[in-house]
């Protein structure tokens, strides 16, 4: 994998604050769906699709692709808008489209509607454990030398659900060296503050008992994240798990770390300020929305 | 007397009748299905040999998976499995599988449609000493309410062992039904079956003043329920419902036309199991009466199988009762 120059940083950047603005137009037009962890996990979706993930939007299905399981299937509009940029499907589809009757965006991924997708999902716990599938099946085939890797997006909030645990158990077990998990540590879930509904502190230790290999990294720094995928593809006998620091909502002032921004969309005033502070990149550029 | 194209077993109303545990059938047939194709891969949740995978996971330990006392994983695993290519089987009882993991046998295996094949022992309070807690008496129910799936109830192990081919070489996630203890040996290797048809096994001359509708081990207690019957000059039809989704309408429409009544006979709570899935079809193409055989919104307890199977209204003489039940009701 390529060390990151500062030409793909900077096309990074540009593409991250692009699909930032797109989930924007699309949750406007959608008129509901989740606006904090899609904007949260846009830099690293980013990078995952644009300089990671061995895949090919002209053959989804691609065998020898890199897997990606999304678990926490309510971010999914950084997914379809990141997948959209990446030329999987239409961007304008889904900006126009997003939850609507007979879209291939449903609300929570639903793979009958847009096969391209590895998993539905939108009931939280589920997804490491079908990433742990995967691999399994993957070493029944190809051995421990096999070339693909497994990818599993989770959020920290679905760490509540045993299932997470179960699966984490069996793929520390199996020693799934190809398993990279990517916790979206943004410290809210529905209710509110991570720690406060369920604390999971320590929480870079527990992984570590099930016999994890645990990096922490800014999910918002894409040379951090970059590095982090770097040394987890380098272990051998041991899953990965990158506990990426994040901020909900990132991006958007008014909506970052703001837990109350978990589960609704902006409205079309709301949604336009942020389009200005995202277009203008925060003010920087002239004419830009932001005065301070 | 028994349906002769049916190719029954001779000595299905013998005292000494061999008696088998329809979980055996089910092992044998995973083992078969594993030597035909080998994309089939076991997965079990700490009960392998008593689910009976022990005999695929002796053969083909490479591609057996010992998940733990965990349920979730069990199908979220096999689900992932399944998304690779492979055809996975996962083993529990069945009040843990599908019970304790039914939201993601929906999301991760209906929903997300993969292959998995979900085998559920234990089931019916036949399953008896163990108690209450281990005795799957709502799986029917959990199963045939989720679209995509398919749900089937052998009758004994040979046709539990020919499921497990069956549903081996099909894209939909199945469940298959096994019960713990030995029962008798129903079927022959010449029994014809297929998954979605339903079988009669008992005939009678003329039309029948009845028709039976048993699944699972209890097909026995209403073979010989139709025989006593006989004997007392009542005409009644034994209908095998094996595959209870996709339901064999046109069978059970057709019965129903015949006898212009009918009993159902299942060892789960009659509320959602077989006997509903039945009602529904006639309900809606040809209303006649029906009784239902079966648990009657209550949880099962420890004691023999015998004690239990008449404590809980399930014996011979109950679907006896039953018939002359329904025959006054026309």
């Amino acid at each position: 994998m390529d060390n990151l120059d500062d030409d793909k940083i900077k096309f990074l950047e540009q593409k991250a604050n692009l699909i930032r603005q797109t989930i924007i137009e699309a949750l406007i037009e959608a008129k509901s769906g989740h606006t904090a962890g899609p904007l949260g996990m846009a830099d690293i979706f980013t990078l995952l699709f644009f300089h990671v993930l061995r895949h090919d939007p002209q053959n989804p299905l691609w065998e020898d692709r890199d897997r990606l399981v999304l678990s926490n299937g309510h971010i999914c509009p950084v997914l379809y808008a990141t997948m959209a940029y990446a030329g999987y499907v239409s961007v304008d589809e889904f900006k126009q489209t997003l939850r609507k009757f007979g879209t291939k965006f449903q609300g929570h991924p639903h793979r009958e509607f847009f096969p391209a997708l590895e998993n539905s999902s939108g009931p939280l716990g589920s997804g490491l454990s079908q990433t742990v599938g995967m691999a399994l099946a993957d070493r029944m085939d190809s051995g421990r030398s096999s070339q693909r890797f497994f990818f599993c997006l989770m959020s920290d909030g679905e760490m509540n659900a045993g299932n997470t645990w179960e699966g984490a158990m069996l793929a520390g077990k199996e020693k799934l060296h190809n398993i990279i998990a990517v916790a979206d540590r943004n410290n809210i879930q529905i209710d509110g503050f991570t720690e406060d509904i369920m604390p999971l502190e320590p929480l870079a230790d527990k992984w570590r008992a099930w016999n994890w290999h645990v990096i922490e990294a800014n999910g918002h720094d894409f040379e951090d994240m970059n590095n982090a995928i770097h040394e987890a593809k380098a272990v051998f006998e041991k899953p990965s798990m990158i506990i990426a620091h994040t901020i909900p909502g990132k991006g958007v002032a008014e909506f970052e770390r703001k837990f109350e921004w978990h589960g609704k969309p902006p409205n079309k005033e709301e949604g336009e300020r942020a389009l200005k502070e995202l277009r203008s990149l925060g003010g920087k550029i002239k004419g830009g929305y932001h005065q301070d | 007397m028994l349906n002769s194209e049916a190719k029954l077993n001779p000595k299905v109303f013998d005292l000494d009748v061999e008696q088998v545990p329809i979980r055996k059938g089910f092992g044998e047939g995973l083992l078969a299905a594993g030597e035909i194709d080998e994309r089939v891969v076991g997965l079990c949740a700490d009960l392998t040999e008593s689910t009976q995978m022990h005999l695929f996971k002796n053969r083909f330990p490479n591609r057996f998976v010992e998940i733990g006392v965990a349920e979730q994983n069990l199908a979220t695993v096999a689900s992932g499995m399944a998304a690779m290519g492979k055809i996975p089987f996962i083993t529990s009882y069945a009040t843990f599988s599908p019970g304790r993991n039914w939201e993601q046998i929906r999301t991760t295996i209906c929903f997300n449609d993969r292959p998995v094949k979900i085998a559920g022992s234990h089931a019916g309070i036949s399953v008896g000493p163990d108690g209450g807690t281990h005795q799957a008496v709502e799986d029917i129910a959990l199963t045939r309410v989720i679209p995509n799936m398919v749900v089937i109830s052998p009758c004994d192990a040979i046709e539990a062992k020919k499921a497990t081919l069956a549903m081996a070489k099909t894209k939909e996630p199945t469940y298959i039904r096994l019960a713990r203890e030995k029962t008798p040996v129903i079927t022959t290797e010449a029994t014809p079956f297929e998954i979605g048809k339903a079988q009669i096994f008992y005939n009678c001359d003329g039309k029948p003043e009845v028709g039976i509708i048993a699944t699972g081990a209890l097909v026995h207690k209403a073979l010989v329920a139709a025989r006593q019957l006989e004997n007392e000059g009542v005409k009644v039809k034994v209908l095998n419902l094996a595959t209870i989704k996709p339901i064999d309408t046109e069978t059970i429409i057709s019965i129903a036309r015949e006898s212009g009544a009918i009993v159902s006979v299942e060892e789960h709570q009659v509320n959602g199991g077989m006997g509903s899935a039945v009602a529904e079809v006639l309900v809606k193409n040809c209303p006649v009466p029906q009784e239902f055989i079966g648990v009657q919104d209550k949880f099962g307890q420890s004691g023999l199988p015998a004690e239990l199977l008449k404590h809980y209204g399930m014996e011979v003489e109950d679907i006896v009762k039953a018939v002359k039940e329904v025959i006054r009701r026309k």
